[in-house]
């Protein structure tokens, strides 16, 4: 998922990691309604090619996903 | 002392009171076993988001604690015999949270509009074909730019 050359019309700027920078949300398990914007509605966790979340909070995050599962604070699965 | 985060559930047909009770003698256990509980959060009557022992709600409550590790294994294993409890999850952090946790902040607005803000984003390009999915998700920001239908260079 790299930027779209330059030559074309429409250029993207490549989105950066939603836990980075000065006013990064901290990743917990408690918080739900943040954890639930990386859930699909399947209730499985959004890789991060889309959510462009870095690798090592990704990892953090889906810690904190699995965490909330254990607790049923988010479902396993929705059917 | 480590610092732990505890959080238990407890089940539906227990009255409120009983769930004071039943953190109040953990929080007792702990104090015994020569620790301290720094924060005791009562969450309320939660929606499980599936089903405990046939429990659609729990009561949850969360612990921080400030104790030997011997202690908090006591405390566990306390809670594993109660009938009372469904689940407990303890976590070792290495700071506990001052303040109410993210779980009380979000208790005021937690129900209304929450799916539709959050979800309203992504969704609408589901079921699309699997190969163009990536493409299309990857860059939901810009989506309303036209895409261009001739190349020309």
């Amino acid at each position: 998922m790299c930027a779209a050359p330059a030559r074309r019309p429409f250029f993207r700027r490549r989105k950066t990691c939603p836990f980075s920078g000065d006013h990064a949300p901290k990743i917990d398990f408690k918080d739900t309604k943040l954890l639930g914007r990386f859930v699909s509605e399947r209730g499985k966790i959004v890789p991060s090619r889309i959510t462009a979340v870095s690798a090592k909070k990704q990892r953090e995050l889906s810690r904190a996903i699995k965490r909330a599962r254990y607790l049923a604070l988010l479902p396993y699965l929705v059917k | 002392m480590p610092y732990y985060e505890c959080v238990f559930i407890a089940r539906q047909d227990v009255p409120s009171a009983q769930v004071e009770s039943l953190t109040e003698t953990y929080s007792n256990l702990i104090a015994e076993n020569g620790g301290k509980v720094e924060k005791t959060e009562y969450w309320g009557l939660k929606t499980l988001s599936y089903r405990i022992k046939k429990n659609r709600k729990g009561h949850y409550v969360l612990l921080n604690i400030d104790a030997p590790h011997p202690a908090v294994a006591e405390m566990e294993r306390q809670m594993r015999i109660s009938d009372d409890v469904l689940r407990i999850l303890t976590i070792k952090v290495d700071a506990l949270e001052e303040g109410p946790s993210a779980m009380m902040q979000s208790r005021a607005g937690r129900d209304s509009g929450r799916r539709d803000r959050d979800r309203g984003d992504r969704g609408g390009d589901r079921g699309g074909d699997r190969g163009g999915r990536d493409r299309d998700r990857g860059d939901r920001g810009e989506r309303s730019e036209p895409k261009p239908q001739v190349e020309t260079v």
